[in-house]
């Protein structure tokens, strides 16, 4: 008798217990892998370490020495120009196409798998063909000039003050596709009476578009940003296959200057510290964000 | 009136498709150009210009990528490196998408105290520099002995897609009325029941979404793929990496853009087949917050 | 086949004599970055030769730039405890892993081959971590060379450059008569490169390693410097403006194919000219970079060899060191790669006029306290120094920087990465 309500008990409790074990892996492989891994990074950043990880305590001194150097502001402003614009850039391409794209256009299916092809490639491919086109002596400045606008230029990838922009627009044309297809999701996600209701008020199209339709796809924003800033944030192969990073270090970003002290240069402690300053930066500016929108979406 | 009408809407329509083919035009150039460079001879793309059409089209780069090139001492072509990526590829899509939906499942359907932690937990990962987890990862996959193996190299790709598969799954399961699932509670249906009943026959748009995002991901990963494998098991994209730094003399800029292409036609292929559920997927309720 | 025939030989000798350490198969995995044109050619080399001795090779190559990829692979496969066999790695840099305690001991081989006869003392220095041997050398490149195509300072009428002052001279004439004086790659190894051959031409070889060696802050930031940054100011107005991100082969095509007048490049520039055709003397002209004569910036290749624990993998690893500086493989090795080989002694028979050049300036400079190494190719310090001094080089050839102010911020940046 006892027993079986033991049993029973037993499997109720491994019935409450069980979504807790589901997703347990999972809590264990975030706690251990990502969590884990920064807080030993972050041990790392004050330890002498060069070629190889060390214990050995050292203070501040990795972050001195980071702070003094230039390289990193320049990779650290390059972020802020390189963030910025490709997330502003792609956000407005993004909706634009969206909107245009939703007005019941012949071959949509056709246009849409267009934008959407960059982001299946990997920049170790688009790369090289980014940097021809790029390159003043190969691409699309020769390409003008022999269509005779002798005074055409465009060198701005081996240019160091502009460099950083042409990873801009390399990075733009990857991901705004995608963002259009957020977008576009979003826009046929609504509800049509909504729209239909103002029309029969007698409001333009543009004007539905900026007060009723825009605001309803906040989450659409939410889920946009956050992808575009982990991409920006991230970038790597970007700035790797179209500029190394140069001319000189001019088109530096975080990413790749935390990679090339850490692991070309033998500077791991310095590169450990770079790492912990944009993970700083990083929850500086998404936690913030996560959590008011996380608030706000469980309240409605 | 009706007629100033139809010509501003029809103004219109010309905008709306000028704009359109525009943008596409914009996409498409960088295609174009390896497309074409691709098919050119050697001393065709030394002569013409960027978008010049070739004089004669030859497929000779494409063979030569494929079976031919050298990549590091070994002239085999990417041939080899094709199959690694693909056994590589699959078992982690497969293996991230399914935790994925369980965990949003979870998230959403038995939320518990501490579930909406777990969960910011979760995306503020995501952000995390993958640099940072190069030296850590590779003492643990070393002491669990899957060092420079496919294995490997799945497990990590499995770890660092969780985040965005789960996010995938809890905007989707958000939208399904929790009603749904307390009457099968009521039922008597227990957790997986209500899961492989319920939730996932109507998940296939979502699944679509998460499988794309974790394929291309995967596949084009350069990072983890270089570093944590070894010898004749690296992924495609490493492979693509050692050919197009392979020059002799003369940079092959024919077969490094074949190469190129040879190794993104997976996840074209994919995005051309399924790009129409992508969107359907994401309408379906992963933008819904 | 013939290296299964070859293995059952062995076996079979090995049962026979019954010896307590036979010839083991192993298998050895070498990572590197040599995937370019000769030098693949040059590795091919090396697997046959071990392959024929009854070894796998497993090949690890990591493209990319100066290696960058290679190291981090490198460094985590150490740390996951399954390091390669050999690895590509040179000068102090083989102090930085022996520091961390992970390379093995060669002594043994070297003993055997007699190795601190037939090594200079200045190469084996390098190779050797606490007095023990842990690296093989595979040659030795020059650094300090000027490639010239005759042809275009014909054309120009200008002459070849000896000194820094004859080069701006005939630069601007190359540039008069439409043509590009410097082919250039704007890398940051490039723009070292071309830098500490000016510093070289302009200091001299006393200086250079005042600088370069002692990192001695005076000698950083002094006249001299400012001077030699001057000269490197006046060479970046002679390069094209396309130059950024050049890989330097392509650079070298510029001369090969008459673009441009010269290129400042190390001996591996040669490969490209002999793969184009091309004849030394008639071609094209190999000199040492202005102001340099009977100096020489050398840069030695090696592969520094890990601790490994299996025993065929040790005896694979073994033979693997025996080969590199056995005089075959040193021999077809550097005639593949531009470079000379490490060991004295050998025929420089089949060797063209350019690696005769240099091997014989190997040998004098070494007397003369004019053979200094390779600020640019990591031999004369860590590659945290190093990458400090390349990131100023880089920012003064890529803007506006005056070189007062270049020289003021290398003393500093270098103090820093000490």
């Amino acid at each position: 008798m006892s027993t079986s309500t033991d049993k029973r008990n037993w499997g109720d409790l491994v019935q409450a217990m069980l979504p807790k074990i589901v997703v347990a892996p999972t809590f264990v492989a975030t706690l251990i892998f990502i969590y884990g891994f920064i807080l030993w990074n972050a041990y790392l950043s004050f330890t002498k370490s060069r070629l190889l990880p060390r214990y050995d305590w050292a203070g501040t001194q990795q972050y001195e020495r980071l702070f003094a150097n230039e390289r990193w502001w320049v990779a650290a402003e390059n972020l802020v120009i390189f963030g910025g614009l490709f997330i502003i850039f792609c956000l407005i391409i993004g909706i634009f196409l969206a909107i245009l794209l939703d007005q019941r256009i012949r071959a949509e299916g056709a246009l849409r798998t267009i934008y959407l092809y960059p982001m299946a490639l990997s920049f170790i491919v688009t790369g090289t063909a980014w940097k021809w086109i790029l390159n003043p002596g190969l691409g699309l400045e020769r390409l003008m000039r022999e269509w005779g606008f002798e005074n055409f230029t465009f060198d701005w990838l081996v240019n160091s003050e502009m460099a950083i922009y042409t990873v801009v627009i390399a990075g733009v044309w990857q991901s705004s596709g995608f963002v259009m297809a957020l977008f576009l999701a979003g826009l046929r996600g609504i509800d049509d009476s909504i729209i239909k209701a103002a029309q029969v008020d007698g409001a333009s199209l543009p004007r539905i578009y900026r007060s009723i339709i825009i605001p309803s796809l906040r989450p659409v924003f939410f889920s946009a940003i956050i992808i575009l800033s982990h991409i920006a944030i991230k970038s790597f192969d970007l700035v790797m296959a179209l500029t190394g990073g140069g001319p000189g270090y001019a088109s530096d970003l975080p990413a790749t200057f935390m990679y090339s002290f850490a692991f070309t240069r033998g500077q791991l402690g310095i590169g450990a510290a770079s790492a912990m300053m944009m993970l700083c930066a990083v929850a500086a500016i998404i936690v913030p964000y996560l959590y008011s929108e996380l608030r706000s979406t469980r309240r409605g | 009136m009706v007629e100033q009408n139809q010509q501003q809407s029809l103004l219109g329509r010309a905008f709306v498709y000028s704009a359109l083919v525009l943008g596409a035009v914009y996409f498409l150039i960088p295609l174009f150009v390896m497309l074409i460079t691709s098919v050119k001879t050697l001393d065709d793309i030394r002569t013409g210009s960027l978008i010049s059409w070739p004089d004669q089209i030859t497929f000779e780069a494409w063979s030569a990528a494929w079976t031919s090139a050298c990549i590091g001492v070994d002239c085999g072509g990417l041939k080899g490196y094709f199959w690694n990526s693909i056994s590589m590829v699959v078992p982690a899509v497969a293996i991230s998408t399914l935790i994925g939906a369980f965990n949003g499942y979870v998230l959403t359907k038995w939320r518990f105290r501490g579930s909406d932690i777990f969960f910011a937990m979760l995306l503020i990962g995501c952000f995390i520099p993958f640099q940072v987890v190069l030296l850590p990862m590779a003492r643990t996959l070393g002491f669990l002995g899957l060092a420079g193996t496919i294995p490997g190299l799945i497990l990590v790709h499995v770890i660092y897609g969780l985040a965005f598969t789960t996010l995938f799954f809890r905007n989707f399961y958000v939208s399904v009325p929790d009603e749904l699932v307390k009457a099968a509670r009521i039922d008597g249906a227990g957790f997986f029941t209500i899961f492989f009943r319920i939730l996932l026959p109507i998940s296939g748009p979502i699944i679509v979404v998460s499988v794309i995002w974790q394929f291309t991901q995967i596949w084009n990963d350069f990072l983890f793929g270089v570093v944590y494998s070894a010898g004749d098991k690296q992924p495609i994209t490493v492979a693509l990496n050692n050919l197009v730094n392979t020059s002799t003399g003369v940079k092959q800029y024919n077969v490094d853009m074949a190469a190129a292409i040879i190794a993104a036609l997976p996840t074209l292929l994919v995005y051309f087949v399924a790009g129409k559920y992508f969107v359907r997927g994401l309408t379906a309720g992963s933008v819904k917050g | 086949m013939k290296t299964l025939r070859k293995l059952t030989q062995l076996t079979t000798l090995t049962c026979c004599l019954s010896l307590p350490v036979g010839a083991w198969a192993g298998e050895v995995e070498v990572l590197h970055w040599w995937t370019s044109g000769g030098e693949a050619k040059s590795v091919a080399v090396l697997k046959q030769l071990l392959e024929d001795a009854g070894h796998k090779w497993q090949d690890m190559a990591v493209a990319g730039g100066g290696g960058e990829s290679a190291m981090t692979v490198l460094k985590s496969r150490v740390v996951s405890g399954d390091p390669p066999t050999a690895a590509q790695i040179k000068g102090p840099t083989i102090q930085e892993w022996g520091d961390e305690g992970t390379l093995t001991n060669l002594n043994s081989v070297a003993k055997a081959g007699n190795w601190d006869q037939l090594l200079p003392k200045v190469v084996s220095d390098v190779m050797k971590y606490d007095g023990n041997y842990v690296a093989t050398p595979v040659n030795v490149h020059r650094v300090n060379w000027m490639w010239a195509n005759p042809a275009v300072f014909e054309k120009a009428g200008a002459k070849i450059p000896t000194t820094w002052e004859e080069f701006a001279v005939a630069a601007e004439k190359i540039q008069a008569a439409g043509m590009i004086p410097v082919a250039h790659g704007g890398q940051s190894w490039q723009d070292a490169t071309t830098f500490e051959s000016i510093v070289l031409g302009i200091g001299g070889a006393d200086f250079f390693n005042k600088a370069f060696v002692d990192l001695d802050s005076k000698t950083l930031n002094s006249p001299t410097m400012v001077k030699s940054f001057d000269m490197l100011r006046t060479v970046q107005k002679y390069t094209d403006k396309d130059s950024p991100g050049r890989d330097w082969n392509l650079a070298t095509a510029m001369v090969i194919k008459g673009e441009a007048g010269m290129q400042f490049m190390g001996d591996w520039a040669k490969g490209e000219f002999t793969a184009a055709g091309k004849k030394p003397g008639k071609d094209y002209v190999c000199l040492p970079a202005p102001g340099t004569a009977g100096a020489f910036t050398f840069n030695i290749d090696s592969f520094a060899m890990f601790e490994v624990r299996d025993r065929s993998a040790k005896q694979a690893q073994n033979d693997l060191a025996r080969i590199i500086m056995e005089p075959e493989f040193q021999e077809v090795f550097n005639l593949n790669k531009g470079s000379i080989p490490a060991r004295l002694g050998m025929s420089m028979a089949k060797f063209d006029s350019c690696a005769k050049d240099s091997s014989a300036e190997f040998v004098s400079s070494s007397k003369t306290g004019q053979l200094v190494p390779s600020m640019a190719h990591g031999m004369s310090t860590f590659s945290s120094v190093q990458g400090a001094i390349y990131d100023t080089v880089t920012a003064f050839f890529n803007s506006d920087m005056s070189s007062r102010d270049a020289a003021r911020k290398l003393a500093s940046a270098v103090q820093g990465a000490k």
